[in-house]
C-alpha cells in the first residue's frame, strides 16, 4: 500500500465551481397547509442554496393554494436542482421558473415589482426636497406630521434602493420592502 | 357502559388509538416494531386488545427503525415503528435518515405531548416534525383526530409509492383518547401535489434503445432503484441482459437484482468494487444508469468519471436527474415499467448490433477480469476476513439466507465475497453508513421469514452500537446470527488513518474488548468463538445447525485492509489493486506503539 504517497486530504472530491451564477426568480405553487413554509425555506438552507428575496401569500382561496415566490442565485445546473428539489416537496404542486420562462417567451426578464414604505423625519428644506423626490419616483405620502413622512413605493427593486438611496441624507430613518412579486408577459397563465 | 343510549350507531366512530390500529390493518401492517412511553400508552393500550398486529418489543427506537428497515427492504412492504414522544422520536432520527437515503418505505407514528401542552416544554416534548422534517419523505402533526385516518393512509402512499422513503405521523396524547370518525382508505387518490411519474417518455426510451445499439463499449451501472421497483424490475434486468449481452456492473445498494452467478456479471463497482467494473465504467462509450445516483462513493473524481461516455439515466426521482453528472438522455419513471418498454424496444429493432461489435470491450473485461482485484493472501495459521466470508458463503449456500452488515471493512468485503443471486437478500447501510444496522435491520428480516437463516456480517466496533437488542431477539424467539469478523480495530476508520493521517491511528483502537461469548451467555443466546483456520467450517456449521440466537467472534488478521480501492479523490482508472497494497507495505504504515498494541 503505497499510503505515504496519497496526497488526498478529504473523504470527498470537490470539484471547483466553473460555471457562472445567475439570479433567478422562482414562483412556487403550494398547498395552504401548517409548515410548507418551513419545507421550502429548509430546502434552502439544508442544501445551502441562496434567498435573495422571498415573498409568499394565499393566492387562491377556495383551492387553499399559496405562492411564494423567491429569487436564488446559482450556476445553471444548481438552479435547475433548485428547481427539481423544490418539486420534491409533497405539498408543493408547480414551480416555475419565471426567469427562463421568460427567456423561452423571448423576453428579457419577468414583470418584477416590490412594494416599500420608506419613513423619512426632517424639517425645512428637506422636507421639501424629500416631496418633489418622492414625486419624481411617483411615490405616494401615506403618513405626515410636521416631523416626518411615510412615502409608499412600488417599483423594480433596483429603482427601490436608488429611492432609497437618496433618501438617506434627507432623513431616511426605517426602511420595510415586500419582496418581490413576480410574473410572465403575455396572456399564458402560470 | 350497558345505558344503550351510549352505544355508537356508527361503527367508524371510534377512539385515535383505535383509528390508529385499524388504519395499519386496513394498509396491510401484520408487525410494528416499537417502545411504549408516556405519550403513546393509548396505542399500546389498544395493541394489547387485539390480535392481528404483533408488535416487537425494541430495546430502543434506533433499534425499532432498522429492524423496520430490514423488515421493509427483505419483503418489498413498508416497515412501521411505533416511538414515544421526545426521546423516542429524537432516537429515530438516525433510522429515519438512514431511511431517506436509501430510499426505503418507512412509517413511523410517534406519540406526541396533548394539542394543548404543545410548545410549552412539556416533560418529553420535542419538535418531532420540526427534527425530523429534513429526514423524512413527509411528516405530519395531527391537530384533528377526524383527519388521522386520512393522513395514515396518506402517509403508506407517500412512503411506498414515487421514490420510496420514511414518513412521520406525530400523534398528540389527546387526539389518541379523542373521538372521531375513522374514514377507509380511499380508492382514488384526493393528493394533487403529489403524483409521481412512474412511465418513462417512450421517446426517450427509443432514442436510449438506439443508443445502446450502437454502442461498441457498453455497460449497465444498476442500483437500489431496481431492488425497490420490486421482482418484475430485476427479472426484465435479467431478459434486458440476456438480450443485449451488456456488461453489467451494480453498487451496494443493487447487488442481487442480478446474480452474481451471470456471465455479464462484473462485481460492485465504487470505491472498493472491482477493478473490471470501475475501469469499465471509466472506459465505456455508452453508459445506462438504472436506479442509482452517481454517488461520490461511485463516480470517484467527477471530473474524470466515464469521460467518453454518454449516459443514459433511469431514475424515478427527477431531482436525482443531472444532480451529480451530466446524463444525455434522462428517463424518469419506474425502473420496472421503463425496462418493459425498453425490452419491447429493443426486441422490436429493425437490426440488432452484430456480436462483433463489442467482442473487443468483452476481450479488454477479459483481461481486466484476470487481474482478480479481489484477491487476498491467505493464511494457515491466522483467518483472514475475506477466507471467512468465502467460507460463511460456501457454507450457507443451500439455505435459505439473508444477509444484513454493519458499517465499515467487514461490510466492503461481504458486498466482495458473498455473491447475491436474487433482489431483497441482502440489507445494508448504502448512503448514511450507519454502524449498528445491521443487527436490528437482521432481526427485522427475521420477524418477516422465521424460518430463513438471517446473518448479520458484523464488525467488532459495529456490533456494539445496537448490541441491546439480543434481549430483543431473545425475547421474541428470533435466531438471527451475528458472525463478527473481529480484528479489534475500527478496520476502516484504520484504514484510512493509514492512507490519510499518517498511520496515526487515533481512537481506532477497540480497547476492553467485550467476551463476545460470555456476552451471548449472558442474554441468553449462543456464543462461538474461532480464531484458527483449520476450525472455521465446523463452527460456521455449528452457528447454523443452532436454532436459537449466536454472536459468533471470528478472530481475522488485525491489520487487513480493504482493497482494491479508489483512493477518494482520484478516478476510476487509479485503483489501489491489493497486489500494490504490499503486506510490507502495510508493516511499515504501522508504527511500533501500534504494533504492542496488536
Amino acid at each position: 500500500m503505497n499510503a505515504h504517497q496519497q496526497p488526498t486530504g478529504s473523504a470527498y472530491f470537490i470539484a471547483p465551481e466553473t460555471a457562472k451564477a445567475e439570479s433567478h426568480t422562482l414562483s412556487v405553487l403550494v398547498a395552504n397547509e401548517p409548515g410548507v413554509l418551513a419545507r421550502v425555506i429548509g430546502l434552502f438552507s439544508g442544501r445551502g442554496y441562496n434567498i435573495e428575496s422571498l415573498t409568499v401569500s394565499e393566492t387562491e382561496h377556495e383551492a387553499h393554494l399559496s405562492r411564494i415566490t423567491i429569487v436564488t442565485r446559482g450556476t445553471p445546473t444548481v438552479l435547475e436542482q433548485i428547481k427539481a428539489q423544490l418539486e420534491r416537496i409533497v405539498p408543493v404542486h408547480r414551480v416555475v421558473d419565471l426567469s427562463v420562462r421568460a427567456k423561452d417567451l423571448g423576453q428579457e426578464r419577468p414583470i418584477e415589482r416590490e412594494v416599500a414604505l420608506v419613513k423619512v423625519v426632517g424639517t425645512g428644506d428637506r422636507r421639501a426636497e424629500t416631496l418633489r423626490l418622492a414625486d419624481a419616483f411617483h411615490a405616494k405620502v401615506v403618513d405626515a406630521t410636521v416631523e416626518h413622512f411615510i412615502l409608499e413605493i412600488t417599483g423594480k427593486s433596483s429603482k427601490i434602493d436608488q429611492f432609497v438611496a437618496i433618501m438617506k441624507p434627507l432623513g431616511l430613518i426605517e426602511v420595510c420592502r415586500t419582496g418581490i412579486a413576480a410574473m410572465n408577459r403575455g396572456p399564458q397563465g402560470m | 357502559m350497558t345505558d344503550s343510549s351510549n352505544q355508537q350507531p356508527d361503527s367508524n366512530r371510534m377512539t385515535g388509538a383505535e383509528i390508529v390500529l385499524k388504519a395499519l390493518k386496513d394498509n396491510g401492517v401484520e408487525h410494528i416494531f416499537g417502545y411504549p412511553g408516556g405519550a403513546v400508552l393509548p396505542i399500546y393500550d389498544e395493541i394489547f386488545q387485539q390480535e392481528d398486529i404483533q408488535h416487537i418489543l425494541v430495546r430502543h427506537e434506533q433499534g425499532a427503525g432498522h429492524a423496520a428497515e430490514g423488515y421493509a427492504r427483505s419483503t418489498g412492504k413498508v416497515g412501521v415503528m411505533l416511538v414515544t414522544s421526545g426521546p423516542g422520536a429524537t432516537n429515530a432520527v438516525t433510522p429515519l435518515q438512514d431511511a431517506l437515503m436509501d430510499s426505503v418505505p418507512l412509517v413511523c407514528i410517534s406519540g406526541q405531548v396533548p394539542t394543548s401542552l404543545i410548545g410549552s416544554d412539556a416533560f418529553q416534548e420535542c419538535d418531532t416534525v420540526g427534527i425530523t422534517r429534513p429526514c423524512t419523505k413527509h411528516n405530519w402533526l395531527v391537530k384533528d383526530v377526524n383527519e388521522l385516518a386520512g393522513i395514515i393512509h396518506e402517509a403508506f402512499r407517500i412512503a411506498q409509492t414515487g421514490r420510496p422513503g420514511p414518513v412521520v405521523v406525530d400523534v398528540p396524547k389527546d387526539i389518541q383518547f379523542a373521538t372521531g370518525t375513522y374514514t377507509p382508505k380511499p380508492e382514488t387518490v384526493a393528493n394533487v401535489s403529489y403524483q409521481p411519474k412512474v412511465q418513462g417518455d417512450i421517446n426517450a426510451i427509443q432514442a436510449a434503445v438506439e443508443l445502446m445499439a450502437s454502442a461498441r463499449r457498453p455497460i449497465l451501472y444498476t442500483g437500489g432503484g431496481v431492488i425497490n421497483s420490486g421482482p418484475e424490475a430485476s427479472r426484465l434486468l435479467r431478459e434486458l441482459v440476456d438480450l443485449t449481452d451488456f456488461p453489467i456492473t451494480s453498487t451496494l445498494m443493487g447487488l442481487g437484482a442480478y446474480p452474481a452467478s451471470g456471465k455479464n456479471w462484473l462485481g460492485m463497482l465504487g470505491m472498493h468494487g472491482s477493478y473490471e467494473a470501475n475501469i469499465a465504467m471509466h472506459d465505456c462509450d455508452v453508459m445506462i444508469c438504472v436506479g442509482a445516483r452517481f454517488d461520490d462513493r461511485i463516480t470517484g473524481r467527477l471530473n474524470a468519471f466515464s469521460p467518453n461516455s454518454r449516459k443514459v439515466h433511469i431514475d424515478i426521482d427527477p431531482s436525482s436527474i443531472n444532480k451529480n453528472v451530466h446524463v444525455d438522455i434522462p428517463i424518469v419513471g419506474d425502473v420496472a415499467k421503463v425496462l418493459s418498454d425498453m425490452v419491447r424496444l429493443w426486441r422490436a429493432l429493425p437490426s440488432k448490433p452484430a456480436k462483433a461489435q463489442t467482442e473487443e470491450w468483452w476481450q479488454n473485461i477479459a483481461r481486466w477480469r484476470a487481474r482478480k482485484s479481489f484477491s487476498y493472501k491467505n493464511s494457515n495459521d491466522v483467518i483472514m476476513p475475506q477466507y471467512a466470508l468465502q467460507r460463511l458463503h460456501e457454507l450457507t449456500k443451500g439455505h435459505n439466507t439473508y444477509i444484513t452488515t454493519e458499517v465499515g471493512q467487514h461490510q466492503m468485503w461481504a458486498a466482495q465475497f458473498l455473491d447475491f443471486e436474487e433482489p431483497n437478500r441482502w440489507m445494508t447501510s448504502g448512503g448514511l453508513g450507519t454502524m449498528g444496522y445491521g443487527f436490528p435491520a437482521a432481526i427485522g428480516v427475521q420477524v418477516a421469514h422465521p424460518d430463513a437463516l438471517v446473518i448479520d456480517v458484523a464488525g467488532d466496533a459495529s456490533i456494539q452500537m445496537c448490541i441491546q437488542e439480543m434481549s430483543c431477539a431473545i425475547q421474541h424467539n428470533l435466531p438471527v446470527k451475528i458472525f463478527i469478523l473481529n480484528n479489534q480495530y475500527m478496520g476502516m476508520v484504520r484504514q484510512w488513518q493509514q492512507l490519510l493521517h499518517g498511520n496515526r491511528l487515533s481512537n481506532s483502537y477497540t480497547e476492553a474488548m467485550p467476551d463476545f461469548v460470555k456476552l451471548a451467555e449472558a442474554y441468553g443466546a449462543v456464543g462461538l468463538y474461532c480464531d484458527d483456520p483449520k476450525e472455521l467450517d465446523g463452527k460456521i456449521e455449528e452457528m447454523i445447525a443452532v436454532k436459537r440466537p449466536v454472536i459468533f467472534d471470528c478472530r481475522v488478521a488485525n491489520l487487513a485492509n480493504c482493497f482494491p480501492m479508489i483512493p477518494s479523490g482520484k478516478a476510476h482508472n487509479e485503483m489501489l489493486l491489493p497486489d500494490e497494497a504490499t503486506d510490507e507495505a502495510v508493516a511499515n504504515a504501522i508504527d511500533a506503539k501500534g504494533r504492542q498494541l496488536v
